[in-house]
């Protein structure tokens, strides 16, 4: 811990986030803001969402599930994405701190990939007459969702947290091919599914008063994953320090 | 909101689809918060009993910046 903080300190400005004490203070004092920030968002967003935002003229009400399927499945890649970040600077870096923040980040990253499929599959089900169909959206973002899994079975499978995360890190890295076939699949393959609405190229081809409640939700999400982030990275470092504690135990007798 | 609650709750006829979706997003997020919270303030605890028990041991500082 003291060679760390020294090292840290005399290294790039940067790498002073990697300091776990300096990070601990930032962590609880960003907390109760992204907390916050959260539960507004979401409290807004279901708001807007559910009683403000109008009927789909072909959808009718269903169209209402799109304010929790699409931030999901935005999160299920942004929370991908971060990880894959954070694993690269752990196996380039060697980052302190970039395991600890791609362990804390898969369960999120799952829930959120899971959810994207389920309400997807309430939503596929009025729409399209099926739950499920084995199109490439559809499978690639199911395939998504067993990386996730994989990457926590492997971080886990180790005696040494270290040599767990490098493993699940490389597995991360590999995965990463499958964040462009999620994002193109609906351009590349016929599919039922629909192209993106929000992000293409020019204005968004989405009414404000629907645009809105899902960026809130997005937003919120965004900050859930944030205050979870915190939650579970604390938790990872308390843990480490109990191994610590008791390897000193046992070398003591 | 013109036809009153039940019209709000039946959602055009895709009440089966639209509340489970939201019912099932709230469930999990809040489960994995749940768990997270309660996994922190576990670990915290017998970490505070492990360094209470054994008050004499040469044991890491609370704040190694201040050393």
């Amino acid at each position: 811990m003291n060679r760390t903080a020294t090292s840290s300190q005399q290294s790039g400005s940067l790498h002073r986030f990697a300091n776990p004490a300096r990070f601990l203070r930032l962590a609880q004092a960003v907390f109760p803001w992204s907390a916050g920030a959260m539960a507004l968002c979401i409290a807004a967003g279901l708001y807007l969402g559910l009683f403000v935002a109008p009927p789909d003229y072909q959808q009718g009400e269903s169209v209402r599930i799109m304010y929790v399927h699409v931030p999901a499945a935005w999160m299920a890649l942004f929370v991908y994405a971060n990880m894959a970040l954070a694993s690269a600077s752990l196996l380039i870096w060697r980052h302190p701190l970039a395991g600890l923040i791609a362990k804390a980040s898969a369960p999120v990253g799952t829930a959120f990939t899971f959810l994207a499929l389920f309400t997807g599959s309430l939503w596929g089900k009025p729409m399209w007459g099926t739950w499920w169909v084995w199109d490439a959206r559809l499978t690639s973002v199911l395939i998504l969702f067993f990386i996730y899994l994989g990457h926590m079975a492997l971080i886990n499978a180790f005696e040494n947290p270290e040599r767990g995360q490098k493993a699940a890190a490389v597995l991360t890295l590999v995965g990463v091919v499958n964040l462009p076939i999620i994002k193109f699949s609906v351009d590349w393959w016929n599919t039922l599914h629909q192209p993106a609405s929000v992000t293409r190229i020019g204005t968004p081809a989405i009414h404000s008063s629907m645009l809105w409640p899902l960026l809130l939700m997005a937003l919120g999400f965004t900050f859930y994953y944030v205050t979870v982030l915190i939650l579970r990275l604390r938790a990872e470092m308390l843990a480490s320090r109990l191994r610590a504690m008791n390897r000193l135990a046992a070398e003591e007798g | 909101m013109e036809g009153g609650i039940s019209e709000f709750f039946a959602m055009g006829g895709y009440a089966a689809f639209v509340w489970p979706s939201y019912a099932v997003s709230g469930l999990v997020l809040a489960g994995l918060f749940f768990v997270s919270w309660r996994e922190l303030t576990r670990r915290q605890a017998l970490l505070d009993r492990l360094q209470a028990a054994a008050p004499h041991r040469r044991r890491k500082p609370k704040d190694p910046e201040r050393t």
